[in-house]
């Protein structure tokens, strides 16, 4: 029986193995120094990981009584997660180790955050959600003040630290209470007692605490005010980080809540649901205008697209899960490519994030500036690319749900936000000419930035398969 | 080939384009002058191939021809075909483009980026007329945005920030509704696929929406959707704020691009959608679409007679040109029909010839104010000849092609709705003054300028693009049927169509009243 439990979290077992291995070694040896060859170990290790699950894993398989699911979905979810983790681990290495910032600990906490993030997506009892949960945010406040000497790396850190506290605390309340209620920590056994007619109140304030914890890790409005202040003060490639896998393993996390706790009773939370995804689409959108700093700026921008990804969990329908899936696994692309021209902004080997210092980018490297001119317009959900084939993909689900109201509204905030993603256009290719940036250094972010660019216009032709994997992780989280 | 013609002659250009942006590398000379060779080869041989699905084209056959289809994500097909209203379009677009191109020659800046979001838009907009699956449409529709945001902004006049995101931001609120209501019919009707949304009837149930009776039902809110898209695309009135603005800044070959293309898909979008997706919410605003037309037709013709700028005051007189069109269009008799997509075709020579005729000075005295001209004909015969025939052929003089189209939708209107019919006649007076004044302004009286005395007349090549676009104007002037045969068969069936699904839904509606 264990050794049958064990084999199915074994992935998790390994990189938790690998991670304490690794710790244990470079100590010993060259510490800071190996850093650079354990990021792109780790970085490689996440690959391996995410090639294994996506190949060998199938079917249902539950382990520990209920506790850890591995079914389509988390395998989904792992995939996109590793691959996300390792395309920033690498596209940061190089900016990191010139600043004396790449230290060891980096990549051993990533590593132990991305533990976290699996177990979250796999979890199937409040106990699981909890511990996956916590050692993801606990690895990354610590990875959010790796600049230990910079105020606003601390001053981020130190937020992210506090307000996570709190969302936990909310989180566990509600879990307590549902707990309660319930009787069971498992979500088979809550969707079992939450399934008959009347839903006692008391589950619900626990099931509102449990989405207001969760709605903090996602930052949807209004539990986002960490945000921006996060993604500014956080070093660059540690934003990019937190632009893309947490948000996915929250979002999934979510998701499981949602549908295998409380699936049953899909109109108590689809009016929360829509309502944060309404508000988090327009906060987003409007605060957005006013920024001039571009990780500010995707802040906002980040939490306009949560709004978007709860839309389609909002449906609270098979196609909506999987609206959402897709919807993310298109945002993570994005975000990588974006985030890999941020780290190469730079003026005088200082980063600068100013949107400013864009002026008349175009002219001083065309392939680049045409590469971000793509992320933008797909950022902003303008056909051909692929952005607009998400955003397409949640109204519909949307619309299915019965939400027209919502997808009206999304469509109204889209057209606001894109605003300032034209704004950036509008420096890359109409401003002034100004002082130029400094030439790209890193190939691997160059790499990463056209690689993320072609995919938003070649992904329009089949999405590569990422809809089917979508639909069959949607399928494993209905009850059936 | 039948089979992959259509998209054949739709990625041609964008081929090109890639060629351009791989291959083509440096500024100097050189490399601007293939950029433009390439341009303008790709655009001729995208003419001549679209000549041969004009050939091969049916016009007895009222359905879609040269269908291809292919299975594309999420449920959707990759469709494309032309019928006789759509045909036409794509004429005109492959017709203009070449032309477009090499009224370019004199562009210095960033001449490769130039040409390249030239022969992307030329994609997207042969996009749009050919698809038949709507998010595939509506992808053709809304991606034109980005390289005419681009040519704007980058190529255009002093003002261009402000006209480049006006022109984007205004025309993509539009299109999100239009969005969402392609969803409601995606899950309504379970297919995104044109001809069979044609044939499905959506519900026209008088229902509530917000306390807010909403007779039509489904169809009239689906109506309005499109409706927000189009009317803004088209321009009508109230919402043709960003035209003046975008072609005022636009370059030259933009502003001919804008007036003489991009417009039209408005007008498309009404004929392939509105009219035959959603005939009862069609006849329900009919009357309110009818004198919002008559009123763009007065109102932009009053205002035409007050600009300074020579741009200005053609983009408004576009508006009301289009204003016949809408009003054509849903009359929804033969007459309208037929006028309103003759009126289309018509302007795209008329009006893009007039924007060039404008460019022709501008190139030289870099004014577009008409204060800065007078008595151009003493220096410039040519010039005042050309521009004299397209003046006419604005107002509508008999033999030229704007006559016919603005007769046809007049005479369409008048079974209809006599009172619109009357007010929009008084438009073709109203056109006939401010086009003939500014004429007089420009290029009749005595040559005082200082600065015009070196002025030099147009060039062989500037006389050469403006040869064909005479000659259209002339040859449907006089012999309409050219395009009437071509989209006769094609308008009846979606009349005939139309009356129908209309007939059904009055007898629905009495059925469930007893």
């Amino acid at each position: 029986m264990i050794q049958a439990d064990l084999n199915i979290i074994l992935p998790e077992i390994l990189l938790a193995l690998y991670a304490m291995l690794a710790l244990l070694a470079v100590v010993y040896t060259g510490k800071d120094k190996m850093a650079p060859m354990l990021t792109w170990l780790t970085a490689g290790v996440f690959a391996l990981l995410a090639v294994w699950i996506g190949v060998s894993g199938e079917g249902e398989n539950i382990a520990f009584n209920g506790m850890f699911h591995d079914d389509a979905f988390s395998r989904f979810a792992k995939v996109a997660m590793l691959l996300a983790g390792a395309a920033v681990l690498v596209m940061g290495a190089d900016y990191m180790q010139r600043r004396n910032m790449l230290r060891f600990e980096y990549p051993i906490l990533v590593a132990l955050a991305m533990v976290g993030m699996m177990t979250m997506v796999s979890a199937g009892d409040l106990m699981t959600l909890y511990m996956g949960l916590e050692l993801q945010s606990l690895s990354l406040y610590v990875v959010a003040t790796l600049r230990r000497d910079g105020v606003k790396s601390t001053e981020a850190g130190m937020k992210y630290f506090l307000l996570g506290a709190l969302s936990s605390g909310l989180l566990l309340y509600g879990s307590s209470l549902v707990y309660g209620f319930a009787g069971t920590t498992t979500f088979a056994g809550i969707v079992e007692a939450v399934g008959h007619g009347h839903t006692p109140l008391g589950l619900l304030f626990g099931l509102t605490f449990v989405i207001s914890g969760l709605a903090f890790k996602v930052s949807a409005v209004p539990f986002h005010m960490w945000t921006p202040d996060v993604y500014e003060g956080a070093p660059t490639p540690i934003t990019a980080f937190f632009a893309t896998a947490p948000k996915l393993a929250a979002m999934g996390l979510f998701a499981r809540v949602l549908f295998d706790a409380f699936g049953g009773v899909v109109g108590d939370w689809q009016q929360i649901i829509a309502l944060l995804s309404v508000l988090s689409m327009f906060l987003g959108a409007i605060a957005a205008i006013g920024q001039t700093n571009i990780k500010r700026l995707l802040a906002y921008s980040s939490i306009a697209h949560m709004g978007y990804a709860l839309m389609g969990l909002a449906a609270g329908t098979a196609l909506g899960v999987e609206a959402m899936l897709v919807y993310m696994a298109i945002y993570v692309t994005m975000n990588v490519g974006t985030f890999a021209f941020i780290l190469s902004m730079e003026k005088d080997g200082q980063p600068v994030t100013d949107i400013a210092s864009l002026n008349l980018y175009s002219k001083q490297s065309s392939g680049r500036a045409l590469a971000l001119l793509f992320l933008m317009f797909s950022l902003a959900g303008v056909p051909p690319f692929l952005g607009f084939f998400g955003k397409l993909y949640v109204l519909r689900a949307a619309f299915e749900g019965g939400l027209a109201w919502l997808a009206i509204a999304g469509v109204v905030a889209s057209v606001i936000g894109a605003f300032y993603y034209l704004r950036i256009v509008y420096y890359m290719y109409f401003g002034e000419e100004g002082d130029e940036l400094d030439a790209p250094r890193s190939l691997v972010q160059q790499v990463l930035l056209m690689a993320s660019a072609a995919i938003m216009l070649l992904g329009i032709v089949n999405f590569f398969g990422v809809d089917t994997a979508a639909q069959a992780a949607a399928a494993a989280l209905m009850p059936h | 080939m039948n089979d992959s013609l259509l998209s054949l002659v739709t990625f041609i250009p964008t081929f090109a384009a890639l060629i351009l942006l791989v291959f083509l590398r440096g500024e100097d000379e050189m490399a601007q002058r293939n950029a433009k060779r390439v341009a303008l080869t790709a655009t001729v041989i995208t003419f001549l191939m679209s000549l041969f699905v004009l050939a091969g084209f049916d016009p007895s056959d009222a359905g879609f021809q040269f269908v291809e289809q292919r299975d594309w994500l999420m449920g959707l097909k990759y469709k494309m075909g032309v019928d006789g209203i759509s045909i036409l379009f794509v004429m005109l677009t492959t017709f203009m483009m070449p032309l477009v191109i090499w009224a370019s020659w004199d562009v210095k800046v960033r001449v490769k980026e130039y040409m390249i979001a030239f022969l992307l838009l030329e994609t997207l907009m042969l996009g749009v007329f050919m698809a038949l699956d709507l998010v595939l449409f509506y992808l053709f529709f809304e991606a034109g945005l980005i390289p005419m945001f681009l040519i704007i902004g980058i190529w255009g006049g002093a003002n261009r920030i402000y006209a480049s995101f006006k022109f984007f931001l205004y025309t993509f609120l539009g299109s999100v509704l239009m969005l969402v209501a392609m969803v409601a019919m995606f899950v309504n009707a379970g297919t995104t696929d044109i001809p069979t949304l044609m044939a499905h009837e959506f519900a026209s149930e008088t229902m509530s929406v917000m306390g807010i009776t909403v007779i039509g039902g489904m169809q009239t809110i689906m109506f309005l959707a499109f409706f927000a898209s189009f009317a803004v695309k088209m321009p009508m009135w109230p919402v043709h704020t960003w035209l003046p603005d975008a072609h005022v800044q636009a370059p030259t070959a933009g502003s001919v691009v804008l007036a003489a293309i991009l417009l039209k898909m408005g007008g498309y979008g009404f004929l392939r959608f509105s009219l035959p997706m959603f005939p009862i919410g069609a006849e329900v605003m009919t009357p309110l679409v009818m004198w919002m037309s008559a009123i763009a037709i007065v109102y932009t013709s009053l205002v035409a007679f007050v600009q300074e700028d020579m741009k200005k005051l053609i983009a408004y007189s576009s508006v009301a040109h289009m204003g016949f069109v809408t009003m054509g269009i849903f009359a929804a008799n033969q007459q309208g029909i037929d006028g309103a997509i003759f009126q289309m075709i018509s302007h795209g020579f008329i009006s893009g010839a007039l924007f060039l005729c404008v460019g022709v000075i501008y190139d030289r005295m870099h004014t577009r104010e008409i204060d800065a001209y007078g008595g151009l004909v003493n220096r410039m015969p040519a010039y005042a000849l050309i521009f004299m025939f397209f003046t006419m052929a604005n107002v509508g003089l008999p033999g030229t092609s704007g006559f016919v189209g603005e007769f046809l939708t007049l005479v369409g209107v008048f079974q209809v709705n006599t009172w619109v019919a009357l007010v929009a006649t008084s438009g073709v007076i109203l056109s006939a003054a401010y086009a003939l004044w500014l004429y007089r302004r420009v290029v009749l009286g005595d040559l005082i300028k200082e600065s015009l005395k070196n002025i030099s007349d147009m060039t062989r090549r500037e006389k050469m693009i403006f040869a064909p676009l005479v000659a259209m104007t002339l040859i449907l002037g006089v012999y309409p049927s050219l395009v009437t045969d071509i989209i006769g068969p094609s308008v009846e069936n979606l009349i005939s169509n139309y009356d129908t699904a209309l007939a059904n839904g009055a007898s629905a509606s009495q059925s469930a009243s007893h």
